[in-house]
């Protein structure tokens, strides 16, 4: 067996913080002072050298990365936000450059997330083929002998010759990804996290990817939906916080992440300058995901209850709050909207609130989420008369389907919840 | 689909591309297809949902030069070295234009295409090339009004040095690449070169002899703006055309010498941003 991917030591430094600070105006004088620094600003960056208080500010987002791919095997990456999933991917696509350490890879790079790079509204659907094509490191030959292929592929047929502005999103879609489908590289990486379109589309992209690997091709997957990497990979990585902590069959690996590292995940913190003045006296603290044991987590069990958890202070006494969450899928589709005083007595007991320290606790019972990723909005405000917070995304987490109704059949369920109902099958006759 | 890999497949290293070794000029040639296609596409799309058209290559320097005519010529009455204004001052809007837009589109290319830069590997050279050689369209074209405009008001070209004009157009591709370069590598990270850009051009254009006579200034003037590239490219225009002027002189190898680097510096400059283009962008 050769090896395909073999990384020895891979880091990559970010800087961070630089441009924050500079933007963050919160008086008059801070901008005059900094309009005034400004020519010793561009001096210095002429010559290279930064400010030094933003000099310090490095975060590796890999750090000593090792291990070989073989040809043909499909690998999972999995971890948390933040752990170096996709800068990874970004390294071995020559996005970016490390930091440290080396890569060799054999033979061309392909992702699915350059679907639709370079296309532009003005030309017509045969123009994009050429024009992706060639972005994509095609040849105009190789594009030719393939283009009957793609066309029938993306399905636009009799509209090749119209601008894709002119395209409805699905065929603009497709044709995109025609072009990236075709393009035939040795290693396939998939970036599940950031793939675009419906779910019929995302199917289409997996379906891909699973032709692609039994060609014998090399395919690294990055997904944050263990059954899709339970299904579709033989060997998974984990990473956490830029550092590699397991490689192991994918069963093995998936059950280590799910088990463990889990924790300040799952959790979102409000630091006191990210609160608008504007919503006093209502100041958000944090909110929490946490399974029954009372761990915080980030990935939840469709099969276990999940309680959410939105720690709060009152400045001042208030009445009538009512403090609420929003579910949303990551498509953006309302899941539903709840209040902790939706219950009358609730309201009674909690609609004038003194000053002080809250936790406004939500259950969620076991088998209610469908696979996937969602979006927790919360929100505090007196009904008709103010809104005090919000924050639309607060927080994400992914569900895993694990044990779920119906994980029988390796498919995916539409809809965005996944009940336990109970079902009787009689026979009549 | 199915097709079998009939070649050995290359095997690419990825590294932290250290020093001046990093140019990678291999991988610019093979994607020269991909500098092809990015021209044709600036092309194709420049004059879409316009009304004009392509039109608009021709009525931009013909305005600018109505304009010059005016305020140079009627109003003015500066000297032309005997070469009917209108023809004069064309003649040198024509590299003029193309450095300007070359200027415009190249600062602006990597940030334009952030959505390439961040999401594949190419050579991102591509980006400022194919802008830079887009604009030898419009040129191709206003070219062909300034051959009208030598008929109508029937100047005879300098036959004996026109064969130098691909020469003077070279340094004037070399001379807007190699701003581009800078100015688009210092893009990436400061938007500032947006608010530049257009001051710039503006203050450019009046250092570089298109609306005025390089042979009236004084001979330190001179000297000081052929350190300007543009000044070798606009006065190599006209005497290759016109016949005006001194022709190669030292004013010339000035414009040579800067323009080469200027150049040269802006291509390493952009190689050793270039690694950090997708992380800053």
């Amino acid at each position: 067996m050769t090896t395909a991917i073999s990384v020895r030591n891979l880091g990559k430094r970010y800087q961070i913080g630089a441009a924050e600070t500079r933007f963050r105006y919160n008086m008059l004088r801070d901008v005059l002072v900094d309009t005034l620094y400004a020519p010793v600003r561009l001096a210095k960056a002429l010559v290279g050298k930064s400010d030094r208080r933003t000099n310090q500010n490095f975060v590796w987002a890999l750090k000593d990365i090792s291990f070989d791919v073989e040809e043909g095997k499909v690998l999972g990456i999995v971890g948390r936000n933040g752990a170096g999933k996709s800068t990874l991917l970004k390294i071995l696509s020559r996005v970016t450059e490390p930091t440290e350490g080396t890569v060799s890879v054999r033979g061309r790079v392909g992702s699915l997330l350059e679907v639709g790079t370079g296309f532009h509204p003005e030309l017509t659907g045969r123009e994009n083929i050429y024009m992706n094509g060639a972005i994509l490191g095609m040849k105009r030959t190789e594009i030719d002998k393939k283009f009957d292929e793609m066309v029938d592929f993306s399905e636009v047929g009799q509209f090749i010759d119209t601008p894709v502005k002119r395209y409805s999103s699905g065929m603009y879609l497709r044709l995109a990804f025609a072009v990236a489908a075709h393009l035939e590289p040795e290693i396939l990486v998939v970036d599940e996290v950031l793939a675009v379109g419906d779910a019929e589309f995302q199917r289409k992209c997996l379906g891909k990817m699973n032709d692609v690997a039994q060609q014998g091709r090399t395919v690294l997957f990055v997904s944050h939906n263990m059954s899709a990497i339970l299904r579709l990979t033989q060997e998974a990585i984990v990473l956490k916080r830029g550092e590699l902590i397991k490689r192991a069959p994918t069963p093995e690996a998936v059950d280590f992440y799910l088990s463990s590292g889990q924790a300040e995940s799952g959790e979102r913190v409000w630091e006191a300058e990210e609160v608008p003045a504007a919503s006093a006296p209502f100041r958000p603290i944090r909110l929490r995901l946490k399974d029954k044991s009372g761990k915080v987590i980030d990935t939840v069990r469709s099969t276990e209850p999940v309680s959410i958890e939105f720690e709060y202070q009152l400045d001042a006494p208030v009445t009538g709050l009512r403090v609420g969450m929003y579910l949303n899928t990551m498509r953006g589709e309302y899941v539903f909207t709840t209040f902790d005083t939706d219950d009358a007595q609730q309201y009674e007991q909690f609609g004038a609130r003194q000053s002080g320290r809250y936790v406004s606790c939500c259950q969620i019972p076991a088998d209610f989420f469908n696979e996937g990723r969602y979006s927790l909005g919360v929100n505090a405000s007196s009904f008709g008369v103010r809104r005090y917070f919000m924050d639309e995304n607060a927080l994400s987490f992914n569900v895993d389907i694990s044990g779920a109704p119906g994980t029988q059949w390796p498919e995916i369920r539409q809809g965005p919840i996944r009940p336990r109902l109970d079902w009787k099958i009689e026979k009549i006759v | 689909m199915t097709e079998l890999i009939k070649h050995e497949p290359t095997t690419i290293y990825i590294k932290p591309s250290r020093g001046l070794a990093a140019l990678n000029l291999r991988d610019l040639w093979i994607y020269r297809e991909l500098i092809f296609f990015m021209v044709w596409r600036d092309v194709k799309v420049k004059y879409k949902q316009t009304l004009l058209g392509m039109a608009w290559a021709v009525v931009q320097p013909v305005m600018t030069m109505l304009v010059f005519t005016f305020v140079f010529d009627r109003v003015a009455k500066l000297p032309t070295d005997g070469i009917q204004y209108e023809v004069f001052s064309f003649t040198a809007l024509l590299p003029w234009g193309l450095f300007v837009t070359a200027l415009n589109q190249g600062s602006r290319s990597l940030v334009a295409h952030n959505n390439m830069v961040t999401k594949i590997y190419f050579p991102r050279l591509i980006l400022p090339m194919s802008s830079v050689f887009a604009g030898l369209v419009d040129f191709a074209i206003a070219f062909v009004i300034l051959i009208g405009l030598m008929f109508y008001y029937k100047v005879t070209p300098a036959w004996q040095y026109l064969w130098t004009l691909p020469l003077f157009l070279l340094l004037a591709v070399v001379t807007a690449l190699g701003v581009a370069l800078w100015l688009s590598a210092i893009n990436v990270k400061y938007r500032d070169v947006n608010h530049a850009l257009p001051f710039l051009t503006q203050f450019w254009l009046f250092a570089t002899p298109v609306a005025y006579s390089f042979s009236t200034l004084s001979e330190k003037l001179q000297i000081v703006l052929s350190l300007n590239p543009m000044t070798g490219v606009v006065n190599g225009f006209r005497w290759a055309l016109l016949g005006t002027g001194n022709g190669p002189d030292i004013t010339l190898w000035i414009s040579v010498v800067i323009s080469i680097l200027i150049f040269i510096s802006g291509l390493f400059y952009f190689r050793s941003m270039e690694k950090t283009f997708a992380d800053t962008i």
